[in-house]
C-alpha cells in the first residue's frame, strides 16, 4: 500500500463514505496490533535527539495503567521541521488509532492539515515535520457536540458564571469540540440584534467552534421576518419556544402553532422547553403560601407530570403542523416515555437528555445545605426518582432519545442566593458541559447499555445530522473538520469543583467517579488538551453556519407534506331553508391574550369564528316582516329540495 | 294489566303501583321480586306483598326491571348564535322517557361574563315549566374570574349544583386558560364539587379551522378535519395533569375517540380520580358520514369533539365501558333542525353543534354491549344509571331499586328489536343520526315518579311534572379518596439555618415586562390586581433604599471567594 492516489477504490473510501458493516480488530482493514510500528517512518528513531528534549513534544505520563503503551506526541527536528516552523500545529498525524464512527470502528492512521482531515488509511505519505501522536490502538472519536449550552446567559442583570471562554474551555477539557448555545432575546428585543450580541460575545471569547439556537420569547409578524433572515443569511436553523416561564417567555398554544408552521415552511427545527407554565405559576404561589421557600419548593412546584403534559402538548401541535420537534432537557421518565411513544406513532420528534438528568437525581434539593440544594436548581428540575438517570440512559441507548446536551448554565452561590428567601427567584441552571462525555461513557458504555459507536452517535453524530452539520462535524472522514478526541476508556476521574474548569464553586456531580475520559483533544486541527493541560486560545472558535432543511429531519416531513393535502367533498349547493341568525354580536373578549401577534389584528374578524364573513348584510326584501328567533321551516316554499332530503 | 278492586280513579293509579313477576336488576345483583310503589317512592320489595286494594298491577313477566336511566349530559336549552335547540325541555325529556331514561342532568350555559345564578334561575324556570321527568343541572363556567367563586359557593351550598364544567375549547368564547382551570379546580375541590371538562385544545382547533377554510373546504368534513383526535387526547391529558396537581376529581364529558379513552384509562391505572363519559353518538356511530354527499346529513353529525373517523371506535369505547375504564354514559343531546344547521352551509365553523341520542342511549348500549356479551345486565344498570347517581350524589334516591328510592323504573324487553328512524322518534328534528339502526332491547313500560309514562308504545307525559333534584356536595363515591389524599399531600419544607453567605446584587433593570397574560383563553379580570405578586421575576425581593456601600461600583458577576467573616458553614462544600 503506497500513496493515497494509488490505492484501489475500496481503500480510498475507507472511513469516509457510506456506512459499512462494523469491523473491530478483524477483517482486512484491521492489522494485527502493533504490526504497523516498523512500517511507518519513525522520526524519533531517525533523529538524533531524544523525544524528551524535543521542543513541543511531550510524553503523556498521566496514565496509571502501564499495561498499554503510552500515547506519544512527537516532533521531529531537522529540516522538515523547519519548513513548518510557523504553523507546526497545523499538521498532525495520529498513528495506530482505532477510529470510531457511529457506524463502524476500524484501525487506521489519520492525517490532518489546516484544520481538516486529509487522509485516513495505513502507511500514509505525509510531509515531513509533522507532529505525530501515537495512539497505540486507543479510540479516536469525533469531538463531542454539546447541543445545549447557555454560557454567559443574562438573568436579571446577572450573567452566568461561565462565559464563552470558561465554558468552551471546560467543554474542550471534557472532549466536546463544538457547542450550540442559546440566544435568549429579551421579550420585545429584536432577534437579530440579540443574535449579533451573542455572536460578538462568542467570537471574542469562544475557544471551540460554536453555533447558535435562537429562542423565540414572544411572537409577532416582525419575529417571523427576522426568523427568515436568520435562517437565510445567518446560519441558524433551530428555534426554541417556551411553554413555561409564564408572563416572561411563555407562548400560547396558538402562538406555538404559528411558530411551528413558520419553522416548517422555513425548514428549521422547532425546539421546545416543555413545562406547563400556567400550572407552575399556580403551584409556586401555593408552595410559597405554605411557607416553603427553599430549593425543595422548586421541585415541588414543578412535578414530573407538568413536564410530561407539556411534551405531550407540543407533540400534538407538531403533529398538526407537520413540524419536526426537538424537546430540550428531558428530565423525567414520564416525559421520556411520551417522546418514545410519539416516535412509535411516527412523529418526527427528538429528545435531548442532559448531563444532569443522565448523571444525578433530584434528592439533593432536600439537602440541609442551602447552597448545595440551590446548585441543583434547573428547569425542568431533576427528578426526585432515583431510577431516572438509569432509565434515561437506557432510552438513550435504545434510540428513543437521540442527542445529549449539558444545558450548562451556571451561577455562583452568591448569585443563587438572590433566591434565598424565595425559591422562584433562584437563577436556574446546572453545570455539565465538561462532564457530559465521561459521564455518558461511564453510565452507558461501561455498563454495557451501548457500544462505542452508539456513544459517538449520541454525543456527536446525531446532533450533527439533526442540525445539518454532518459530515463536517460528527464524523471522522476525509474532508471533515479535524475535531477529534483520543479517548481512554480506562482512565478514572473523580469529578470535583476543585479540579473542574468551570467557574462555579459547586459541581453537582461532586465526588462522582467516572471511568473513561479524553487523553488528547484536537480542535480545528490543533491539540488543545494533552496530558491534562489545556492549550486553548480565547476567540479561536469559529461560528458554524447551519443550513435549513436538514435531510436527516426533513425527508420525512417533505414526504408527509405532499401526502397531507386535504380535500373537501364536492357537493351541490345547499338550497334548502336557512335559519336566520339573530345578529346579537357577542361583545368580543379582548382576544385570548395580550401577547397575541399584532399581525393578527387586521384579520381579527376572520379569526373570531362566530363573527366571520357570514352575514345577511344590506336591506332584504322581507325586512319589514318580523322574524322569530328560531324559525323552523317544515315545508319550504317550492317544496323540499332534493339535496336536503334524508340520505 | 289488571286492576285490583273496582275503583278506577286515575289519581290513584298514578300513586299506587305493583310490578309483578319481573327480575329486578341492580348494579350489584339481580333477583326476582315484586315492587310496590306509592307516592312516587318504592315502598316494598319482596314476594307476596300485602298491598292495599285498588292498586294497578304492571305485569313484568319475562322482562327485567331496572332503575330508570340517568342521562348525565344534555343541552336542551343551550342556545347557539341566538338559536334555541330544536328539542327543548319538553321534547327532550319526552324522548328521554320514551327511551327508558327517567332523569336528565342538563348543562346550564351562561353567556360569558354574565351571572351564573341568573343563568341558573333561567334554566330552573324553563325546566320547571317544561320538563316531563326529574332533572338536575350542571353549571358551565364560561369565563372564570375570582368573583365567580362566591357564585359557585352559593350554587353548591344553596342551589343543589355539585358539578361544574370548564371548556378547553371554543377559543375567545368559552375557553379557559390552564391557570384559570387550575383555579377553578382548586375552588371546586374545596367546595366538594366535581370538575367536568370539555376536552379539546381550542387553540389548535382554531388554527386548524383557519387553515382548512383557507384550503377552500367549507363543508361539514372540515369540522372533523379541524378537530383531529390528537387535539382531544391532548386536552384530556392536560386536564388530568391539572386535576392531579389540584387534587380535584375530574370528569371528562363526551369521550369520542379511542386515544382519549386510553388516556383516561391510563390515568385511572395511575390512581387518578377521573371519570369518562362516552355518549350515545360515540358508542353507536362513527364519523364516516361527515363525507356524505348529502349536506344536511353530514351536517347532522356535527358536534365537538367530532365522531371519530375510525370505524372501530364505537366497539372500543363499548369495551372500555364494559371493563370499567369508562363509567357513565350521556347523550350530549343537543339538536338543531336542518334549517338551523344550514346557517353554516358556507362555513362549517358556523354549523350549530350537537347530535341526538337522548332516546336511543339505553337501547344502543344494550345492543352494543350487553347483547354482544361485553357486559351483563348489572353492569348495564351501573353505566346507564347507578354510577351516575353515585358520582353526582343522588344515590340511592336514584340509580337503585330499593325501598325508599324514587319510583323511577323501567321494564326492559331484552329480546326484541326496534329500529330507529326520524319518522318514528319523539324528537322534532328531521334527521336521526342512528337512522335505520336496529337495536335489541327497549323499554316496554317506563315509570317516572311512580307514574306510568310509557306503556304499550304510548307516551303519557305531563309537561312540567319534572322536579328539580338538588345534589349535595362531597359525594362519598368521589371524595373519600380526595379527602384522604388532601391529608397526605402536605408538602413540607426543609428546616435549614438562614443562608448567611454573600448575596449577589440584582440590578433592578430587570425585565420590565408588563404582566402579560400568556395563556390560552381570556385573562381573569380578578387576577390583574395581584399581577405584581404573580410575575415571579418582579416580586417582593428588592434591595431598596440606600445601602452603606452604594458608592462602591460593583461588577455584575461578583464572585466572592472569601466573604468577610470567613466562609460560613452553611455555604461550604458538603
Amino acid at each position: 500500500m503506497a500513496a493515497t492516489e494509488d490505492v484501489p477504490a475500496f481503500f480510498k473510501n475507507m472511513g469516509s463514505g457510506s456506512p459499512k458493516p462494523r469491523q473491530k480488530f478483524c477483517g482486512m482493514f484491521c492489522p494485527v496490533e502493533g504490526s504497523g510500528d516498523s512500517k511507518t517512518l519513525d522520526f524519533d528513531a531517525l533523529s538524533a535527539s531524544g523525544r524528551s528534549v524535543t521542543p513541543g513534544g511531550r510524553v503523556i505520563e498521566k496514565q496509571g495503567d502501564i499495561s498499554r503503551p503510552k500515547v506519544e506526541i512527537r516532533h521531529t527536528t531537522g529540516k522538515e521541521a523547519l519548513q513548518n516552523i510557523h504553523d507546526k500545529s497545523d499538521r498532525l498525524l495520529i498513528k495506530g488509532a482505532k477510529i470510531v464512527n457511529d457506524d463502524q470502528s476500524f484501525c487506521a492512521d489519520i492525517y490532518m492539515e489546516d484544520g481538516l482531515i486529509k487522509q485516513i488509511g495505513e502507511n500514509l505519505i505525509v510531509p515531513g515535520g509533522v507532529k505525530t501522536i501515537d495512539a497505540h490502538g486507543r479510540m479516536l472519536l469525533p469531538g463531542g457536540i454539546d447541543v445545549h449550552t447557555r454560557f454567559q446567559m443574562p438573568d436579571r442583570g446577572m450573567t452566568a458564571a461561565d462565559d464563552f471562554y470558561q465554558g468552551t474551555r471546560a467543554a474542550l477539557a471534557g472532549g466536546t469540540t463544538m457547542i450550540i448555545d442559546h440566544v435568549v432575546p429579551e421579550p420585545g428585543a429584536s432577534l437579530l440584534s440579540a443574535f449579533e450580541q451573542w455572536r460578538q460575545w462568542a467570537d471574542s471569547k469562544s475557544c471551540c467552534d460554536y453555533s447558535l439556537h435562537v429562542d423565540i420569547t414572544e411572537w409577532h409578524k416582525g419575529i417571523q421576518e427576522e426568523m427568515e433572515a436568520l435562517i437565510k443569511d445567518h446560519g441558524v436553523n433551530s428555534f426554541l419556544v417556551y411553554l413555561a416561564y409564564k408572563d416572561i417567555f411563555q407562548l400560547t398554544d396558538s402562538q406555538v402553532y404559528e411558530v411551528f408552521s413558520t419553522i416548517r415552511d422555513l425548514g428549521a427545527i422547532a425546539q421546545v422547553h416543555a413545562e406547563n407554565g400556567d400550572i407552575i405559576a399556580e403551584e409556586q404561589q401555593r408552595i410559597l403560601s405554605l411557607g416553603i421557600t427553599g430549593p425543595e419548593g422548586h421541585v415541588l412546584s414543578r412535578p414530573e407530570e407538568v413536564e410530561a403534559e407539556a411534551v405531550n402538548r407540543s407533540v400534538t401541535i407538531a403533529n398538526q403542523t407537520n413540524c419536526p420537534l426537538y424537546i430540550t432537557k428531558v428530565m423525567s421518565r414520564s416525559a421520556a416515555d411520551v417522546i418514545a411513544m410519539a416516535r412509535k406513532k411516527g412523529t418526527v420528534v427528538y429528545g435531548e437528555p442532559i448531563t444532569a438528568s443522565l448523571g444525578t437525581d433530584g434528592s439533593h434539593y432536600w439537602s440541609k445545605n442551602w447552597a448545595k440544594a440551590a446548585a441543583f436548581v434547573t428547569s425542568p428540575p431533576l427528578s426526585p426518582d432515583p431510577m431516572t438517570p438509569d432509565y434515561l440512559n437506557s432510552l438513550l441507548s435504545c434510540g428513543d432519545l437521540q442527542v445529549t446536551g449539558s444545558a450548562h448554565c451556571t451561577f455562583n452561590t452568591c448569585q443563587r442566593a438572590v433566591g434565598k428567601d424565595d425559591f422562584s427567584l433562584i437563577p436556574e441552571g446546572t453545570n455539565g458541559t465538561e462532564e457530559r462525555m465521561s459521564l455518558i461513557w461511564d453510565k452507558c458504555v461501561v455498563t454495557g447499555k451501548m457500544d462505542e459507536n452508539q456513544f459517538v452517535a449520541v454525543t456527536s453524530t446525531n446532533a450533527a445530522k439533526i442540525f445539518n452539520l454532518y459530515p463536517r462535524k460528527g464524523r471522522i472522514a476525509v474532508g471533515s473538520d479535524a475535531d477529534l478526541v483520543l479517548w481512554d476508556p480506562d482512565i478514572t476521574k473523580i469529578i470535583s469543583a476543585k479540579s473542574h474548569n468551570s467557574e462555579v464553586e459547586y459541581n453537582i456531580f461532586e465526588g462522582m467517579e467516572v471511568r473513561g475520559g479524553p487523553l488528547v483533544v484536537i480542535s480545528q486541527g490543533k491539540i488543545v488538551l494533552e496530558e491534562g493541560t489545556l492549550h486553548t486560545t480565547e476567540g479561536s472558535g469559529r461560528f458554524v453556519a447551519r443550513k435549513p432543511f436538514p435531510d436527516y429531519v426533513y425527508k420525512r416531513i417533505k414526504a408527509r407534506s405532499r401526502l397531507a393535502e386535504l380535500r373537501g367533498v364536492p357537493r351541490g349547493l345547499y338550497d334548502g331553508p336557512v335559519c336566520e341568525v339573530s345578529v346579537t354580536p357577542k361583545t368580543l373578549t379582548p382576544a385570548s391574550s395580550a401577547k397575541t401577534s399584532p399581525a393578527k389584528q387586521p384579520s381579527q374578524p376572520v379569526r373570531n369564528l362566530h363573527q366571520s364573513g357570514f352575514s345577511l348584510s344590506g336591506a332584504q326584501v322581507d325586512d319589514n316582516i318580523p322574524r322569530r328567533n328560531t324559525q323552523r321551516i317544515v315545508a319550504p316554499p317550492g317544496g323540499r329540495a332534493n339535496i336536503t332530503s334524508l340520505g | 294489566m289488571s286492576f285490583q278492586g273496582k275503583k278506577n280513579i286515575p289519581r290513584l293509579t298514578s300513586d299506587r303501583l305493583i310490578i309483578k313477576g319481573g327480575k329486578i336488576v341492580n348494579d350489584d345483583q339481580s333477583f326476582y321480586a315484586d315492587v310496590y310503589i306509592e307516592d312516587g317512592v318504592i315502598k316494598q320489595i319482596g314476594e307476596n306483598l300485602i298491598v292495599p286494594g285498588g292498586v294497578k298491577t304492571v305485569d313484568a313477566y319475562g322482562h327485567i326491571v331496572i332503575p330508570g336511566g340517568i342521562d348525565v349530559n344534555t343541552s336542551l336549552q343551550a342556545a347557539h348564535l341566538g338559536m334555541n335547540p330544536a328539542d327543548d325541555f319538553y321534547h327532550g325529556t319526552r324522548a328521554a322517557l320514551a327511551g327508558g331514561t327517567t332523569m336528565i342532568i342538563d348543562h346550564v350555559l351562561p353567556e360569558p361574563g354574565s351571572s351564573l345564578l341568573a343563568a341558573y334561575d333561567q334554566w330552573r324556570d324553563i325546566a320547571d315549566r317544561r320538563s316531563c321527568c326529574d332533572y338536575s343541572l350542571h353549571m358551565d363556567i364560561t369565563r372564570w374570574h375570582e368573583g365567580l367563586a362566591e357564585e359557585v359557593e352559593a350554587l353548591v351550598k344553596d342551589k343543589g349544583v355539585n358539578s361544574f364544567l370548564v371548556f378547553m375549547a371554543y377559543k375567545d368564547k368559552y375557553q379557559s386558560s390552564d391557570s384559570q382551570i387550575y383555579e377553578v379546580f382548586g375552588v371546586l375541590r374545596d367546595m366538594g364539587a366535581i370538575a367536568q371538562v370539555h376536552a379539546e385544545n381550542g387553540d389548535i382547533v382554531e388554527e386548524e379551522q383557519k387553515r382548512i377554510l383557507e384550503l377552500g373546504i367549507t363543508g361539514p368534513e372540515g369540522h372533523v378535519l379541524s378537530h383531529p383526535e390528537e387535539v382531544e387526547t391532548e386536552a384530556v391529558y392536560r386536564a388530568i395533569t391539572i386535576a392531579k396537581q389540584a387534587n380535584c376529581p375530574l370528569y371528562i364529558t363526551k369521550v369520542m375517540s379511542r386515544q382519549a379513552a386510553d388516556v383516561i384509562a391510563k390515568a385511572r391505572k395511575k390512581g387518578m380520580v377521573v371519570y369518562g363519559e362516552p355518549i350515545t353518538a360515540s358508542l353507536g356511530m362513527d364519523g364516516s358520514h361527515y363525507w356524505s354527499k348529502n349536506w344536511a346529513k353530514a351536517a347532522a353529525f356535527v358536534m365537538s369533539p367530532p365522531l371519530s373517523q375510525d370505524p372501530s371506535t364505537p366497539d372500543y369505547l363499548n369495551s372500555l365501558l364494559a371493563c370499567g375504564d369508562l363509567q357513565v354514559t350521556g347523550s350530549a343531546h343537543s339538536t338543531f333542525s336542518t334549517a338551523q344547521k344550514a346557517v353554516g352551509k358556507d362555513n362549517f365553523t358556523l354549523i350549530p353543534e350537537g347530535t341526538n341520542g337522548i332516546e336511543e342511549r339505553m337501547s344502543i348500549i344494550w345492543d352494543k354491549a350487553v347483547a354482544t356479551g361485553k357486559m351483563d345486565e348489572n353492569e348495564f344498570v351501573a353505566v346507564t344509571s347507578t354510577n351516575a347517581a353515585k358520582l353526582f350524589n343522588i344515590y340511592p334516591r336514584k340509580g337503585r331499586i330499593a325501598v325508599g328510592s324514587d319510583a323511577d323504573l323501567v321494564i326492559w324487553n331484552t329480546k326484541e328489536t326496534k329500529t330507529f328512524s326520524a319518522t318514528t322518534h319523539n324528537l322534532t328534528v328531521e334527521l336521526n343520526i342512528f337512522e335505520g339502526m336496529e337495536c335489541r332491547g327497549y323499554p316496554v313500560v317506563v315509570i317516572s315518579q311512580g307514574r306510568i309514562v310509557l306503556e304499550g308504545g304510548q307516551l303519557n307525559v305531563i309537561e312540567g311534572s319534572g322536579r328539580f333534584v338538588p345534589r349535595k356536595a362531597f359525594p362519598d363515591f368521589v371524595y373519600k379518596r380526595i379527602k384522604a389524599r388532601s391529608r397526605m399531600a402536605d408538602a413540607r419544607g426543609v428546616p435549614r439555618g438562614n443562608y448567611d453567605g454573600p448575596v449577589h446584587d440584582v440590578i433592578s433593570v430587570t425585565k420590565s415586562v408588563p404582566s402579560t397574560p400568556t395563556t390560552r383563553g381570556p385573562q381573569c379580570p380578578g387576577k390583574t390586581v395581584m399581577a405584581a405578586g404573580r410575575n415571579l421575576h418582579q416580586s417582593g425581593f428588592t434591595l431598596s433604599g440606600n445601602q452603606m456601600d452604594d458608592h462602591i461600583p460593583r461588577r455584575t458577576a461578583q464572585r466572592i471567594v472569601a466573604p468577610p467573616g470567613g466562609r460560613s458553614n452553611i455555604t461550604s462544600l458538603s
